[in-house]
């Protein structure tokens, strides 16, 4: 080997792709911009963490604590902090009463005769099982997510389908197509169906040219407007994991079901539809609980009697600014969703171990 | 499925169906008309208006801050714990990482945005910091949930990558500090790039997170768009959405077209 073909081997540990270098080096770039135009105390806060990192890195191998559980330290305790302490706190100021006062919530320990004592108290879920309101924005947002997460399904199941029997390029460019649209604005895409279906919008505009109705159709602000802009933001979610599995199908399955003589329908319904159970699963997860607490959708599209916990919880912190009722509201969310969550993260990893 | 039809047909409408409303927002934002249904010919007077509004242009500076610096972050940690759960075998707290990796990514906006706001107010009293809400609270709160996003693109391009190459590196006795700088992250790089990019524009676009930990004076653009199309239709968001569209679609296919060129070469 030649010196100059070493050379090159050498200069290869760095190998980055120009395009790469270029992304790199634009995106140090704007990192240090941000942290140059921010405010001193962002960018003080970007300092810190860094030096933070740099000192007990520093500390940690003076001390012969070895760099692994450094690096497990850091993504864990920021999660840690900011992610799982938080319901901690909200569990907390459940438990309290509002009160006109900085905070707006009463203390968990007062001063009491004879020292400090427990004032927390159940009455705000109380006041949730007394009220209907509540237990019928808990049921009303739940109908909504599942026949939301239903129509993503047929709309999705056989676009995935589609997209998971395409030959390469054209599959490759169509999934670009279902993902696009979830990088474009979710707030700018629900908007948009307000100027569709308005009273005075464009498919009322439409089917009023072709003469199919004479009268415009009502379809916003009510909970059809509602279905529509959950499917519509969510059937990527939906999509993907459906994709993700379809295309892992053997053929050779469908194959020998069809030589033996099923028809498509049968070998779909018994071969097709079963493999593809985790993904099914997947997806109708990943659609049903953020739906589940979506204040956007029904804030824009929904009618003044659509009723979605998200909502109700919004109109609580922001409009009654009752932030342990609020809170207490999260909660009981909180426990509607965890099950899914659970169940979502079993099939997750069984999917995993399969592979 | 039955027939050659079925499959086709229904995957066209679908696309239709996601790409309708966003088609709609582009042709009205030309619309000289301040009506949405009346064509009042082609103009980009909204543009105008969106470049003369300044309320509009502040919170788009405030949210591409918050963007650049919540996605830098987020890029660190997320990349941080997916090396952790893909390479690091079994720890004490792997299955508290995996879940608190993987419940961001489905629970609803309220929860977070209340929790963390909830958080920040309790930190106030307790530690005195941080003694006011706005940017610092939103970017610590979009770094959070974006994390997780950067997480699972990362994780999924560590298992697909070919260890035998870190493994190789080790024998040859680099330590793990150059092995990661070495080997690992330039072939993970691409991943890297598109997870920074979908943290910047999840950062962009979130609503309802942001109106929780936010303070006075740094609306961010989303909460800004939101506070005027309560109200119905305004065409110069329109024009927004059109040049948000615009960029987003330049930038997804560059990113792609990297990508595409990364696979062919490996």
């Amino acid at each position: 080997m030649s010196a100059g073909a070493l050379d090159r081997a050498g200069a290869g540990r760095f190998a980055l792709p120009l395009p790469l270098k270029i992304t790199f080096g634009l995106l140090v770039l704007l990192a240090a911009a941000g942290a140059v135009l921010l405010p001193q105390n962002a960018a003080l806060l970007l300092g810190g963490l860094v030096a933070a990192v740099l000192v007990a890195f520093g500390l940690g191998r003076a001390a012969g604590i070895s760099d692994r559980w450094l690096v497990i330290a850091i993504p864990m305790l920021w999660l840690f902090v900011f992610f799982l302490v938080p319901f901690l706190v909200l569990g907390r100021i459940s438990l309290s009463e509002a009160m006109i006062a900085r905070p707006p919530y009463s203390p968990l320990f007062e001063q009491g005769a004879d020292g400090w004592e427990y004032a927390g108290s159940f009455g705000n879920y109380q006041f949730l099982a007394e009220d209907p309101l509540y237990a019928s924005a808990y049921i009303s947002s739940i109908r909504i997510a599942a026949t939301s997460t239903l129509l993503a399904l047929l709309i999705g199941y056989p676009l995935a389908y589609f997209i998971a029997r395409s030959p390469e390029p054209r599959r490759s460019i169509l999934l670009l197509l279902v993902i696009l649209p979830f990088w474009t604005s979710f707030l700018l895409r629900v908007y948009a169906w307000i100027g569709l279906l308005r009273r005075d919008g464009v498919i009322n505009g439409f089917l009023m040219w072709t003469g199919i109705i004479d009268q415009p159709l009502v379809m916003l602000q009510t909970d059809f407007a509602v279905y529509l802009g959950i499917v519509y933001t969510y059937l990527p979610f939906m999509i993907l994991p459906l994709y993700a599995n379809l295309v892992k199908l053997d053929g050779a399955l469908l194959e020998a079901a069809s030589d033996l003589g099923a028809s498509p329908i049968l070998t779909f319904f018994t071969v097709t539809l079963p493999l593809s159970l985790p993904g099914i699963i997947a997806g109708s997860m990943l659609v049903f609980i953020p739906a589940i607490g979506e204040f956007v959708i029904p804030a824009l599209l929904g009618g003044p009697d659509t009723l979605m916990i998200g909502r109700v919880l919004w109109d609580e912190f922001f409009s009654a600014r009752d932030w342990p009722v609020a809170s207490a509201v999260a909660i009981v969310m909180l426990f509607l969703v965890v099950v899914p969550i659970m169940w979502l993260q079993s099939v997750q990893n069984r999917q995993e171990g399969a592979q | 499925m039955r027939g050659s039809w079925f499959l086709p047909a229904a995957s066209f409408l679908g696309f239709a169906f996601l790409y309708i409303p966003i088609l709609s927002l582009i042709i009205y934002s030309f619309n000289d008309s301040q009506l949405v249904t009346v064509w009042g010919g082609f103009s980009t007077r909204w543009y105008g208006e969106l470049l003369n509004d300044a309320q509009i242009l502040g919170a788009a500076w405030i949210s591409l801050k918050v963007g650049v610096l919540s996605a830098t972050i987020a890029t660190v940690i997320g990349t941080l714990a997916a090396f952790v759960l893909t390479r690091f075998g079994r720890f004490r707290g792997r299955l508290l990482m995996t879940g608190m990796v993987t419940a961001p990514l489905v629970m609803p906006e309220v929860l977070i945005g209340l929790s963390l706001l909830l958080l920040f107010v309790s930190m106030e009293l307790a530690l005195g910091w941080p003694s006011e809400r706005g940017m610092v609270t939103v970017v610590i709160a979009h770094s959070t949930f974006c994390a997780a996003y950067v997480a699972v693109i990362a994780q999924s391009r560590l298992r697909d990558m070919d260890d035998s190459l870190e493994e190789a590196a080790r024998d040859l006795g680099a330590g793990p500090v150059r092995v990661f700088f070495d080997i690992t992250l330039p072939v993970i790089a691409p991943a890297l790039v598109s997870g920074w990019l979908l943290a910047f524009t999840l950062s962009l676009d979130d609503l309802v997170i942001a109106s929780f930990v936010s303070g006075p004076g740094a609306s961010t653009l989303p909460m800004v768009i939101f506070s005027k199309v309560r109200l119905g239709v305004s065409p110069d968001v329109n024009a927004l959405a059109t040049l948000i569209i615009l960029i987003v679609a330049v930038a997804v296919s560059v990113a792609g077209w990297v990508l595409y060129r990364q696979s062919k070469r490996g």
